[in-house]
């Protein structure tokens, strides 16, 4: 049976400070040009906001962006704040200024991929792509 | 040849002026082999477009510069942005700097210090001591300038909302080390408008934000006459995504609205308009940007001549500082970075920067280490004593290209300049987010050229290695934020808590009159009140913007 291709639906979230949002912004546009639906929250939101947002927008999965070094505590509070609502099975990505040996630490507290500046867009797209599939695959 | 007579007239008056006031740095200036080299080189024939559109330096229009004898009268100030975790440890990479030949400080505040939270608010978990040093009152500025006489340093301080605050606690501890308050030397940023479209610390709506820096205008011109009241950014914007030409055009529009908005507050134009300073990117384009250093000279003092009238030739000159792009620097082959820089420092210098902040190798990673800190300090060195560009004033001057250019971005920053006013203005054009769309459009443009592979970016996407090793970095310790906020913790504790009432009380009623708030302000720093509670009495009465 040819199966109805379906649009995916994901946040793209700026927690904590910081105002530096040309790489959330762009990583948004090169999604919904891929075909994706993006919501994007936005500067200095809460990880509770972000994981409210999530979940009222029925996203697939959420990107996060930071390049202010706050990504250690920030990053695992919004997989926190998702649980707490619920919503652990939506999958974090995040992305920005973060050394190497942070995206260990990262991956360990739940953060699904981590991106650093250089990365090619379609390596992005397609992660994005591949976490939705998971989590849709798993609503069923 | 004789001299032309503009060129003996220009020698009589602004080059014998500066030359009685500054010396220059040496008797001859002379390349390997003695011979001199020409302070200015100028065609045969100076005919009227020669003298409207390029002109000499330290005269009208200054596309040229704005001082006449420029570097040869004295190098730009190097001024390397610095700031992390706690006071005494950026104290310490301070008093490094300064000991290595820095002739300026610069001072980076952590994000809750620029947003007007103090260590201990819910919003503040995680960014504290992180882009910047964590100063939550006057007590934390006291150790950031321990040692550090305030008559001797000018120091530039990368604060908006806040910035009347942090600029009373500057006053305070220089106060406190003896230093009249009239001998301060130093910037702050204090440029609201670009926050709403680019760098994101803002805490209050537009119009009061005005307000704010308007009093500011007024307090200097009357307290702090070497202080520089603003300094009107394009460097975010350009971060932020835009084009050389949108970087100028918004920068000065930007700056059109302060005036204004100082003018309506009943400012006298002359009295505060040689203290606006501006502040600039240097990217990697490096014709188009010496061009655009050039272009907007010209185009600014053509606005405050032509529409606001100034007289005083310090009120048309733009003046400016420059840091190197942050954007263009790659987590890959990070060495590459630093040639980079010296190219962007380059054009900086060859479009006359006042002062320069060069980016270190490994800022696409972290914050930098005090190594590749020295290699950013010792590239400019090496531009002002090693490459002779410091030689000759403009050097590039007349070039076909270099002109042409400078003439189309002129044109084409004035033309966006037009439309901002036509549609109401720099905050409507905020509020709608038309500035922001032309900003987001050329970030998109720029960053698909590079995924294309029709931008080449050596070592991103093209000329790739794989690479084994990995640079040490720069870690600001988690402990930092406990220790702030177990200091700030004492602090409350300590302090005259009714004192600190009396003087927030007063600060919240003059915010509802149309009082200066800097003297309550400044009363209010010296109880010791913190930064956190001053703004949150401001945002009371004043209202938070939300983006």
């Amino acid at each position: 049976m040819p199966e109805q291709k379906k649009t995916h639906r994901v946040l793209i979230g700026k927690p904590g400070l910081d105002g530096h949002d040309r790489g959330a912004k762009f990583i948004a546009r090169a999604l919904r040009d891929a075909g994706f639906e993006v919501v994007y929250t936005g500067i200095r939101r809460t990880p509770e906001e972000i994981a409210a947002a999530a979940i009222q927008e029925d996203v697939s999965a959420v990107g996060l962006s930071l390049l202010s070094g706050a990504h250690l505590s920030l990053f695992p509070a919004v997989v926190q704040a998702l649980k707490n609502a619920g919503a652990g099975d939506i999958p974090v990505l995040g992305g920005g200024i973060i050394p190497d040996e942070d995206v260990a630490l990262l991956k360990d507290a739940g953060i699904i991929e981590v991106y650093t500046p250089g990365t090619p867009v379609t390596q992005i797209i397609a992660a994005f792509r591949s976490a939705c599939e998971t989590q849709e695959a798993g609503r069923t | 040849m004789g001299k032309q007579p503009e060129y003996k007239d220009w020698e009589e008056k602004e080059l014998a002026a500066s030359l009685k006031r500054f010396p220059e740095r040496k008797k001859k200036f002379t390349n390997h082999g003695g011979e001199e080299i020409p302070r200015l080189a100028v065609p045969d024939q100076i005919g009227d477009q020669y003298l409207e559109k390029i002109g000499f330096p330290g005269r009208y229009p200054y596309t040229r510069g704005v001082q006449p004898t420029m570097y040869r009268g004295r190098l730009w100030t190097m001024r390397q942005y610095a700031g992390f975790s706690t006071a005494s440890e950026s104290n310490r990479r301070y008093r490094y700097l300064l000991e290595q030949g820095t002739t300026g400080l610069s001072i980076a505040f952590d994000l809750p210090t620029q947003i007007g939270y103090d260590s201990d608010h819910p919003m503040a978990a995680g960014e504290v001591g992180k882009v910047g040093v964590a100063i939550d009152s006057l007590a934390d500025m006291e150790i950031l300038f321990d040692g550090i006489p305030l008559d001797k340093v000018s120091t530039s301080m990368t604060i908006n909302a806040p910035a009347a605050i942090l600029l009373a606690m500057y006053a305070a501890v220089g106060e406190k080390q003896g230093v009249a308050v009239g001998k301060l030397k130093g910037t702050i940023q204090n440029d609201i408008l670009k926050e709403y479209v680019a760098r994101g610390t803002y805490i209050f709506p537009p119009w009061p934000s005005l307000r704010l820096i308007t009093d500011i205008f007024k307090w200097c011109t009357e307290q702090t006459p070497e202080f520089n009241t603003i300094s009107i950014s394009g460097y975010h914007i350009r971060e932020a995504g835009s084009t050389a030409v949108q970087e100028v055009a918004f920068t000065l529009a930007n700056g059109i609205t302060y005036v204004q908005a100082a003018l309506d507050a009943g400012l006298e134009l002359d009295y505060f308009a040689p203290r606006l300073s501006f502040f600039f990117n240097a990217s990697s384009d490096l014709l188009e940007e010496v061009s655009k250093f050039r272009a907007a000279r010209r185009l600014w003092a053509r606005i405050m001549r032509e529409r606001f009238n100034a007289v005083k030739p310090e009120s048309r000159m733009l003046r400016f500082h420059t840091q190197t792009a942050g954007y263009t620097l790659a987590a890959q082959q990070i060495d590459n970075n630093i040639v980079r820089v010296a190219l962007q420092a380059l054009s900086a210098v060859l479009g006359g920067t006042q002062s320069l902040h060069t980016n270190s190798r490994d800022e696409a990673l972290s914050l930098p280490t005090e190594d590749s800190v020295r290699t950013a300090l010792r590239t400019q060195q090496v531009i002002a004593h090693e490459s002779g560009v410091t030689n000759s004033v403009d050097p590039l001057a007349g070039s076909y290209f270099i002109e042409e250019l400078t003439d189309r971005i002129e044109v084409q920053a004035s033309e966006l300049i037009e439309k901002i006013e036509t549609a109401g203005g720099v905050v409507a054009a905020i509020e709608d987010g038309f500035i922001q769309r032309q900003i987001e459009n050329s970030a998109y443009e720029y960053q698909q050229e590079i995924e294309k592979g029709e931008r080449i970016i050596v070592g991103v996407n093209e000329f790739q290695i794989a690479e084994q090793t990995k640079p040490p970095l720069l870690r600001v310790d988690p402990e930092v934020e406990n220790a702030q906020v177990r200091g700030l913790k004492a602090l409350r504790e300590k302090r005259d808590n009714k004192k600190v009432a009396e003087a927030l009380a007063n600060l919240s009623r003059c915010a509802r009159t149309s009082a200066n708030l800097m003297p309550e302000i400044l009363a209010a720093v010296k109880t010791y009140a913190t930064l956190g509670e001053i703004c949150q009495v401001l945002r009371e009465v004043f209202g938070e913007y939300r983006g």
